[in-house]
C-alpha cells in the first residue's frame, strides 16, 4: 500500500504530461502566432476583412493539418503560398504581368522541437463541429493520369497552384506536397466547397462531383508520396 | 482646326468636371475590391489579363480593358461566364465558376463594372 502511492502519483503525472504539453501549446498559439493567424472562429467574415488577414485562420487546424507536418514544419518554416497571404496584398504591377512583392513576404516563427511538438498537440486538439466532413474521402486506387489531366487541364487547377515538378501558379497554395500538410477529408471537403470551410475565400467552388473530388483527393494525397487506405 | 481643339477642349474639362462631382459611390468601391480580391489573381491589376498566374496559363485571360473583344461581348454572356465559368461560354475551362462565391447581385455588379473598365458600355 505504501508504495502503491507514489506509483498513482507517477501515473498521474503520466496523464498529466499531454495535458501539460497543449496547455504550453496553447500558451506558445496566443502570445506567438494570434497576432496573424485566428485562433477562434470569427462571429462573421465578410471580403473586407479578408483583407485584413495577415495569415490563414487556424481554428479548425485539427481537422486541416498532418501533426507529423506541423511539428516539421513549425522548426523549419517554407513558403507555402508563393506569393504570401493573401496574395492579393503582395502582388505589384510587373513589366509583362503582375508579380510577387518579396519585400512584404516574412519569414515565419521557428520554434524548437519541443515547443513544435506542444504548439502542434494544441492545433491537432482545434477540431471544431461541421467543417470537415468526416470520411468523406474514400481512398482506393488513384489514377495519376486522370488525376494529373484532372488537375491541368480538365479543371485548371493549375492556374492558381503548384502541383507536380513545382509547376504552377503562384495565388493559391502549393499542393506538390499536399498530401504531407494536409488531411485527406480536408483536401475534398475543401475541393468540395471551399466556400462551407472559409467564407469568401478566392478559391472557386467548382461543383464537382464526388468521383472527381474522390480522384483529386487521391492525386494529390498520391503526389506527395503519402498513400493512404 | 482651332474650334475643333477648342471643342474637344472643352469636352475633356466637361467630362473632368463631371467625374469630379461624381464620386465613386459605396457599391463602385466594392465590387472593385472583389474584382481585386478575385478576378486580380488571373486578369491583373492592369485588367489587362497579366495577373500573377500569367505565367502559368496556357491560355492568356481576357483583357478587360480592350474596348473592342469585351465590346463584342453581350452583358448575359459576361455575367454567364463568371457565374458559370469559361467552358459554359465556350471559352476556357481556366475561367472558373464564381456563382458558389459571388451572388447574382454582385455578378450584375461586376458585369457594369467591366463596363467601365473597357469603356464599352452597352
Amino acid at each position: 500500500m505504501r508504495t502503491s502511492l507514489p506509483m498513482f502519483m507517477g501515473l498521474g503525472l503520466l496523464a498529466l504530461a499531454p495535458m501539460q504539453a497543449q496547455a504550453g501549446g496553447a500558451d506558445i498559439l496566443k502570445s506567438q502566432c494570434s497576432a496573424c493567424h485566428a485562433l477562434s472562429k470569427p462571429a462573421s467574415v465578410t471580403i473586407d476583412d479578408l483583407w485584413t488577414r495577415k495569415a490563414p485562420d487556424l481554428w479548425y487546424a485539427g481537422d486541416k493539418f498532418n501533426k507529423d507536418w506541423l511539428v516539421a514544419w513549425l522548426q523549419n518554416p517554407t513558403r507555402i503560398r508563393p506569393a504570401g497571404y493573401p496574395y492579393f496584398k503582395n502582388v505589384i504591377k510587373g513589366p509583362k504581368h503582375d508579380e510577387i512583392d518579396e519585400s512584404k513576404l516574412k519569414p515565419h516563427v521557428h520554434l524548437a522541437k519541443a515547443d513544435a511538438e506542444a504548439v502542434a498537440d494544441a492545433l491537432m486538439a482545434m477540431k471544431p463541429d461541421g467543417v470537415v466532413q468526416k470520411g468523406i474521402y474514400k481512398g482506393g486506387s488513384v489514377n495519376m493520369r486522370m488525376g494529373a489531366m484532372t488537375f491541368d487541364k480538365f479543371r485548371g487547377c493549375i492556374a492558381c497552384h503548384k502541383g507536380a515538378d513545382g509547376k504552377g501558379g503562384f495565388s493559391g497554395a502549393e499542393l506538390t506536397d499536399a498530401g504531407k500538410r494536409l488531411q485527406p477529408d480536408y483536401i475534398a471537403s475543401f475541393i468540395k466547397d471551399p466556400q462551407k470551410i472559409d467564407p469568401h475565400i478566392w478559391m472557386p467552388t467548382l461543383a464537382m462531383n464526388d468521383r472527381s473530388i474522390q480522384m483529386l483527393t487521391g492525386y494529390l494525397i498520391k503526389l506527395s508520396g503519402q498513400e493512404k487506405k | 482646326m482651332r474650334h475643333q481643339s477648342l471643342l474637344l477642349g472643352g469636352i475633356v474639362l466637361a467630362t473632368l468636371a463631371f467625374s469630379a462631382v461624381q464620386p465613386a459611390s459605396a457599391a463602385d468601391t466594392k465590387i472593385e475590391r472583389v474584382y481585386g480580391t478575385y478576378c486580380v489573381q488571373c486578369h491583373g491589376l492592369k485588367r489587362n489579363g497579366t495577373g500573377v498566374n500569367l505565367p502559368a496559363l496556357s491560355v492568356r485571360p481576357r483583357d478587360h480593358t480592350d474596348p473592342k473583344g469585351m465590346g463584342s461581348l453581350p452583358d448575359d454572356e459576361i455575367f454567364k461566364a463568371i457565374k458559370t465559368g469559361g467552358l459554359s461560354v465556350n471559352k476556357s475551362v481556366l475561367m472558373p465558376s464564381w456563382g458558389g462565391t459571388l451572388n447574382d447581385k454582385q455578378i450584375t455588379e461586376m458585369v457594369h463594372y467591366l463596363r467601365t473598365v473597357c469603356k464599352c458600355g452597352h
